[in-house]
Order: structure tokens, then sequence, then C-alpha cells
């Protein structure tokens, strides 16, 4: 087995072990970028210089016996809306493309303090607006699966990195499925927390009611432990919850026997491709072998999930874009004629495509005369939804289906259909509308080889049961355990 | 042939008044909330709006309001939320100001108020929080301009009036008590010419009686009590001029040039913006605790209104006195502290409005400028009562204290200001000034007493001002009738 391909934990052993030192861990994962990222472009910037001084630190910690955590030592890589002092965060725009934070996000803090190595900042759709890292202004990142097709998105530098080994594990957002999405696309672990339950300090803002920071690794595992470094109260974001949270590792149980899944109809229709709705099927066969109450449950609520999530987060993303004017930070565009031109060729140039159109439709469905008829109603439905979601987890411990109706489509196949790519994000979207966890597990490949992401949904702040579900089936499938190609 | 009457005007005229409140740090961050500072160097990542940073209510600021609130006879909303106003302006970093819209922090209040036409309600639609944008400084060498952004940031109010106003002495009068009020309660130092106090005015006409409203413009740039009062009255005079000749007003933003004494068109009601207002999803709503409002109502010092009252019915003094005394908090501390410490309030109260003030016009200073304790002003009362210093020397001890600080005792003593007394010596004083002013003797003889006064003068000039008047009148007297 090559370094790359080990998990957090199993490093974690080499390292605690002395049988591999944080420097030597840090250059071979260097070099591994160096050789493939030309290839996937999974990074928008890499940091060798940091890594390796981070890395003598971090060791010199391990060496001193003041540092002793599962990530001490372990490289990985954040998405580029995750703010790094001192390092470029550039949301994937050249608006941003010269953005240096003076500060660091308090993931990123956090991150640090458990000895982490960054090695350099993920390729991301811009402002983490899409689902195939296509937006990207920079570059595209290519599926490690198959290098004709995108990763998915936002988080596609992120998942493409993981799922290459071009890091042991990357942070990524998920706004309507950005972490989840791309995770199924790429086949590995990708987890959503509950809404509140990792601080947005220093995230870059797309939709701030939905947006939360989450893991994305090779295992359930590895997930926890990420997720026990993240997780908790910062008093710099007061949507961010003041509850202890627990110690995931301790979700780590192979046993679901007794716990009631339930499997939304609108989740299994036929707008999903075959080969998905068969291994989301094999899955709950998985789960009833081992004991679970799998049922047939139905969220009727399902065909409003997507409209409502574009509506209200493209509201918040116009109002959390306005700061991007040109005035102190950022692209700015030149020989302006007066303060409005300043302002509108600033923006105008600094944003990509998408950016602009969503923006646009933000700011149409706030504007007086049609607020009552989209915002006003989407917050309506958004109570709603929830209250659907809440109902069915008054009968069932966890909701699983699909993350995606599709599996990793072809660069440039979508890209010019919108609509289309918005409604693919129909069983990603109302868990972010509910603000609940959820996790996407790999759960099987389609005919062209491609990974399928199994989603697993938890009540809110219930991280621990979907954590243990996506155990006992990664313990009792081996889907994780494929690795691409690459032609290596 | 029917007579017909000239129209008769009346003018209805509403106010938002935006007051800094005087927290020590931001309203959502802990920058310094401090005036003035080289510019941007009162603000952070959070203040400057940058990528990924989140506001923090103060809840200081929060308390501040509900304060405001309560001394203004409002309810405070137990449920209540942050919005979110979208405008561009280079002054504003977000691209957005953290307001509030349709569930403000107070609601439904009144203050009082007096005019020479009697007492009055205005009552208070609403107060909510927000807070304040930086400032465009143009620059005087080129085409371009700077931003301050050390203002943004600062936690404001805006209270917002019913139209209850119908006149410019109504809308400074009613300036003036939400200026006390909150200086009073100590929330907001007001200083217009800081512009930690704004206003706006809304004005309208209509025919007197009717109970339609007219068209409204709204007026800004106004930055003093004055240019309210005269941009009411220009803004009223206008408006009637248009209708009368036929004309029509149209709604818009009107921009007041103290200066000229005119206001100009700034944008019209098409040119209004859409501030897409809509909740704001960083800051979760606000449940606030009725034990708070409690401790916050139990927490109030007295107010202008009981201030005056009681002046009036412990003290003695005449309302307008009253009035005056309690019209800022400064002055009204100032008064008490002295009054505390004095057995002739009335006499104390006169200083206060008299010379007190008036020095303090002609020097240009403010009251915590004063360099000596209101005790002293007590002390001075008390000198002239026991008769050790005369009302002229009074006065000149008083502006001395000024200029030192020192206690008026000092002072007397140091330069030897008392009152002469002593018969013996004013005798001299008196045979002196009757000697050589013959024609005015001969004028008192005549029956022209008046003539009188010139001399206890001339007497008094002679002693430097220290006699008794009262004494050298009985004792010229004595002598040209004896």
């Amino acid at each position: 087995m090559k370094l790359h391909e080990y998990t957090i934990s199993q490093l974690h052993d080499l390292i605690s072990k002395r049988e591999i030192s944080v420097p030597e861990l840090t250059r071979y994962m260097l070099d591994r970028i160096e050789s493939l990222d030309s290839k996937l472009e999974c990074y928008i910037t890499v940091t060798e210089k940091q890594a390796m001084e981070q890395a003598e630190k971090v060791q010199k910690m391990i060496d001193e016996g003041t540092l002793n955590s599962p990530l001490a030592g372990i490289p990985m890589g954040i998405k580029d809306n995750i703010c790094t002092r001192g390092i470029p965060t550039t949301c994937a725009s050249k608006m941003l493309s010269n953005f240096v934070p003076p500060y660091d996000a308090h993931v990123v803090k956090k991150l640090y303090d458990n000895g982490a190595v960054l090695l350099g900042k993920l390729n991301m759709d811009e402002f983490a607006m899409g689902s195939s890292t296509e937006s990207s202004h920079f570059k595209k990142t290519k599926n490690p699966w198959d290098t004709e097709r995108v990763p998915g998105g936002s988080s596609g530098g992120s998942a493409a990195a993981v799922a290459a080994g071009e890091a042991i594990y990357a942070l990524g957002s998920d706004t309507g499925g950005s972490i989840r999405q791309p995770a199924s696309f790429c086949g590995c672990v990708g987890l959503k927390p509950t809404y509140g339950l990792v601080s947005r300090f220093g995230l870059v803002a797309y939709a701030s009611s939905f947006d939360q920071i989450g893991p994305l690794t090779k295992t359930v595992t590895d997930c926890a432990l990420v997720l026990n470094a993240i997780a908790g109260h910062d008093p710099m974001d007061l949507t961010s919850s003041r509850r202890q949270h627990p110690d995931y590792t301790k979700a780590l149980v192979n046993d679901v026997k007794g716990l009631k899944i339930g499997l939304p109809r609108e989740f299994i229709d036929d707008s999903v491709q075959k080969d998905i709705r068969d291994a989301v099927l094999n899955a709950v066969k998985v789960f009833s072998d081992l004991g679970a109450q799998c049922e047939e449950i139905s969220i009727p609520i399902m065909e409003y999930v997507v409209p409502t999530y574009y509506i209200i987060a493209l509201a918040e993303a116009s109002s959390n874009l306005a700061r991007y004017d040109g005035v102190k930070f950022g692209y700015r565009a030149a020989n302006p004629k007066d303060m409005l031109d300043f302002c509108m060729r600033s923006r105008s140039e600094g944003f990509g495509t998408e950016v602009k159109r969503r923006i646009l439709l933000g700011t149409y469905v706030l504007s007086s005369g049609y607020y009552d008829a989209y915002y006003k109603k989407a917050l309506k439905a958004r109570t709603i939804i929830t209250r659907e979601f809440n109902k069915a987890f008054e009968k069932y411990d966890i909701i699983i289906g699909p993350v995606s109706p599709t599996t990793a489509y072809r660069i440039g196949e979508k890209i010019n259909d919108p609509v289309q790519m918005y409604m693919e994000d129909i069983f990603t979207v109302p868990v972010n509308i509910a603000g609940l966890p959820a996790i996407s597990i790999p759960c099987g490949f389609d005919s062209k080889s491609l990974p399928i992401g199994l989603q697993i949904i938890g009540k809110r702040f219930d991280e621990t049961t979907v954590i243990r579900a996506a155990y006992t089936f990664e313990q009792n499938t081996d889907f994780h355990k494929a690795w691409p190609s690459l032609n290596e | 042939m029917i007579e017909v009457k000239p129209m008769e005007y009346e003018a209805v005229i509403g106010l938002e008044v935006h007051a800094e409140l005087s927290t020590k740090s931001k309203i959502f961050c802990s920058c310094t909330t401090e005036f003035g500072g080289q510019p941007n160097t009162h603000c952070c990542p959070i203040c400057l709006g940058m990528p990924g940073t989140l506001p923090v209510l103060n809840r200081k600021a929060v308390e501040y309001a509900i304060k405001a609130g309560l001394a203004t006879n409002c309810t405070i909303s137990l449920f209540t939320k942050q919005d979110r106003k979208n405008y561009f302006y280079p002054d504003l970093p977000k691209g957005y100001q953290i307001s509030q819209y349709d569930l403000p922090l107070c609601k439904d209040g009144y203050v009082e108020i007096e005019t020479e036409n009697g007492k009055k309600k205005i009552r208070i639609n609403r107060i909510h929080i927000e807070e304040d944008a930086g400032k465009l400084v143009h620059s005087e060498y080129g085409n371009y301009s700077f931003v301050d952004y050390n203002r943004t940031g600062v936690p404001l109010i805006e209270i917002v009036s019913e139209p209850d106003i119908s006149s410019a002495a109504e809308a400074k009068a009613y300036l003036e008590k939400l200026k006390a009020i909150l200086q009073f309660i100590g929330v907001s130092d007001c200083k217009m010419e800081e512009g930690s106090l704004r206003a706006d005015v809304n004005i309208s006409v209509r025919p007197k009686g009717s109970k339609q409203l007219g068209e409204r413009t709204e007026m800004k740039n106004l930055n003093s009590f004055r240019a309210v009062y005269r941009a009411i009255e220009a803004e009223v005079a206008r408006q009637i001029e248009v209708i009368k000749s036929g004309g029509v007003i149209h709604r818009e933003t009107r921009r007041w040039d103290d200066a000229k004494g005119e206001s100009y068109p700034m944008r019209s009601k098409e040119d209004a913006q859409d501030y897409r207002y809509f909740p704001e999803p960083d800051l979760p709503p606000l449940i606030i605790k009725k034990e708070l409002i409690e401790r916050l109502k139990n927490e109030l010092p007295e107010l202008p209104d009981a201030r005056k009252q009681r002046y009036i019915s412990e003290y003695g003094l005449p309302e307008y006195d009253a009035g005056v005394l309690t019209s800022s908090k400064e002055l009204s501390d100032f008064f008490d502290e002295a009054a505390k410490v004095s057995t002739n309030v009335k006499a104390v109260s006169n200083w206060v409005m008299g010379d007190m003030l008036r020095i303090l016009r002609e020097k240009n200073m403010e009251i915590a400028e004063i360099p000596f304790s209101p005790a002293y002003l007590a002390k001075l009362v008390a000198l002239i009562d026991k008769g050790v210093i005369n009302g002229p020397t009074a006065k000149k001890v008083f502006e001395e204290m000024f200029d030192t600080g020192k206690d008026p005792e000092t002072i007397v003593k140091e330069q030897g200001l008392e009152v002469l007394n002593d018969e013996s010596v004013l005798l001299e004083v008196v045979e002196r000034v009757i000697q050589e002013n013959p024609n005015s003797v001969a004028d008192y003889k005549k029956g022209k007493k008046k003539a009188i006064g010139f001399l206890v003068g001339q007497a008094m000039k002679a002693t430097k001002g220290k006699a008794n008047p009262q004494l050298i009148n009985e004792l010229l007297i004595k002598k040209l009738e004896g």
C-alpha cells in the first residue's frame, strides 16, 4: 500500500510508532501533488513552504509530547472559500484572485491546533455556486475515476483530491449538496453537519442560512475524527450551537439492529438513474440483513424543495456578494468614469457567468413587488419542508436515499443548462433547508464504473446515528476500498 | 357676492432622528466607537465586511436602545429581529446595512413637548437599532475620493415620530426634548456637530382642518437644530407657494443648504431605492426577557420631565426656569450639585441661567470644561447673602472663577473684595463725594431725588465697588437731608 492510500487513523499509527516522520509524509504528499495535479487540477494554491515548516513544527511537538491529536501531522487540503491567514483565499473567482485574508477561519484554527498540515487550497465552483467545479475561474478539476468527467461540486477540488490521494482528507462546504454530491461523484465520504454544529466564521458566505463546513475523507472513521476537531461553539458565529458535542468516534459501532430507516419513495422514482436506484435498494437490503427496520415513506413536498432552496439561497447570495464592489479588496476595474461605473464594472468583470446569474435571480426575488410572491412564499415552504422532515423523524432514526440522480457526467455536458443542473440538487437541498446532518458514503458503481453515493440523513444534531449507520454499512461492504486507476 | 377667504394651510411634519449610542465598542465587533482618530484606525475585518467575517451583536447596544424606548414611553418588543437593508455605496462595506425592518425593538411611544402654544404629545412610531456607515472624504487635489471606515458599525438608534409636529418650533422642541432624554439616560452624547445626532424631516402641507395628508418631501443634511428650524420654515413656505400658484408637490428628497437658506431636489420618488429588506441570516432573532426590561427600567435615572417637576415643587422654581435648567443633562446636573449645598436655590438658578450661560457662550466653553465645582457657585451665592460681597463684586469673582477655577472665598480674600461696612470709612467717602459734586447735590435739594443714584455711583467708584451700596445710600440721605 502506498502512503497516500492510508487513512488518517492508519497514518496516525505510523507517525506514533515513528515509522514515518511528518516531514517525510508531507514531502511525499507534495511530490504526489506535483506529479498528479497537472492532470487532475485539484489545487488552486499549493502551500509547499508553509506545509514543510508546519510539518517540522508538528513533528517537534509530537517528539516533545506536547501534541497528541489523531490529526497531528496528517496532510490535508482546504476548499478555497475557507479563509487561511496569509494564504490566498480566492473562492475560485477572479474577484478574489488577489485576496489574502489576515485571519484564519475558526475551523482552520482548530485544525492547526490539532497539528494538521495544510497542503494547499482546493478548487471549487466560483463562490461555491455550481455542482461540477466547472465555474471556477482558474481551472476545471477532473474526476479521478474518469478524467473526462466532472468531480461534482462545488467542493470538487476537495473530493477529487481525497479520492486521488492528493490529500489525506479535506474540508469542503455544503450549501445545497456541495460536500455530498462531489463525495458521491468521486467515491469518498462527505459529511454535511447539522446547521450550527460547525462555526462559519471565516467561510466566505454564499447562502448564510444554509452554509456548513464539513469533512471529506476516505472512511467514516476519518470523518468522525475530523468532525471531532472542527465541531463546537464559536462565540464569533452567533448561529453556532452552544451545545456540547459528543465524541463522534464513540459512534463508530458496527451495529444497526433495531435502527428504523425510512426510504422516501420520491428519492427512488424514475428520475433517478437505474443503477443508482439499484445501489440504494441494495443498501436497504444490507441494512435490513443487519437487523435494521427499513420502510418506504413519502415526503410529498419534495417537488418544492429545489425552487424553495434556490429562492432563499440566491436571495442571501445576492446580498452576501454585494461587498465585492472593488472598493476595499479584490478585483477593481481600471479607469472608471465615476463611482457607479467603478462599482458596476468591477462586479461585471470580476464575477463569472453563473455567479452573475445567481446574483440577478436573488436580487429579483427580493425586489419590491416580487418579494411576497417568491421570497416570502419560499420562507413559508421552508417551514413546511422542515416540518415534514421532522415529522418523518418522529418515526425513523435516519432517512436514506441517493445523493444525486446521476453519477459523474462529462465536462461541458450540462454547463449550458443551468435549470437541469439545479434540478439535480433535489436530494441534497432539503437537508440544507431543514438544517439536518447528512453523509454521503460509497455504495456502488454504475455501468461505467463510476462511484455511486448513498445519502444518510439524520435528526438535527444527531450526527452520532448518521455516523453509526454509515460506519456499519462501510464495515459490511467493500465499496470504499476501491481506488481509481489514474493510469499510475 | 360671496366673500372668499384666503385659504389657510397647516404643516404636517414627522422626524426621523438618528442617534449614535455611546457604547464603548461597535455594534458587531470590538472596535472603539471613539469619535475622530486617524482615518481607518478604528476598524477590523468584521466592520470592514471582509469575506467570511460575521457580526456578533453588542448586548450593550440593545440595552441602550431599550432604555431609549422606555424613556420615551415605548413598548419593548419581546421578539425582534434584524434585517439587511441592501444598497451600494462605497462607505457601506458589506453592501448592506444591518438594520431592523418589520419588527423594531421599540414601538408606540411618545414624548411631551412644550412651546408657546402649550404642551403637546408627539407620538413615536418606532425606535430600531442599526449600524452606522463610514464617511467619504473627497480629495482636494484630484478627481477621486477616500473612504474612512472609523464610523462604520457604530451603533445607532433611529427614532421615527408620527407626523404630529405642526411647526418648526415644535420640531425644535421635540428634538431638544429627545436630546435631553437621551443624554439624561446616558445612551447618547447627542452632538449634532459630531454627527452623533442627525435628523431627517418629512414635511407636507394641507388646507387647515383637512384630514387628508398632502404629498410630502424629505429634507436631508440638517446639521444643527437651527438648520432644522430654518429648513422647515423654508420648506413649508415653498410648498404653500407651489400649491397657491397652482402647482403640485412631488414626493422627493431635498438637500438643505444652510448657508444659502434654500433646499434643492436630490432625488425623486422614481429614483427611490429598493432596499430589498430581508431577515439577517447571520443573527438569530432576539428574544428580550421581561426581567431585562424590568432591570433596565429600574436603572433609568430621573428623566428631564420628572426633574423639572421636582425643581418646581421642591425648589419653588418658576416653570420656565425649571424647563431651561432641565434642557440639558450637564446643565441640570451642574445646577443640581450646586442646589444641593445651597440655602438659596432660586439665586443659584438665576446665576446658572444668567451669568453662567452667558460666560460659557462668550468663552465658547462646554459645561464639562468649567474649572470649578458646582459647590463653589453655591459658596458664591452664600457670600452675597451673608453680605460679604456685593452683587457687582460677585460678578467679577464669578468671571475670575472661570479663569482660575479658584474658590470664591479665596478670590475675595486674596484681592480684598469684602464689602466695606465700616461706617467711619464710608462717611469720609460720602463727604468727599458731596464736596466734589455740588451740581448733583443742588439738584437733589431742588427735589430731583434721582440725583442720589449718581452720587451713590460715585461713592461706589471711589471704593472700587466694594462699599455696601445700601449703607452708602443711607449715609448720603442722612448727610443731604440732615
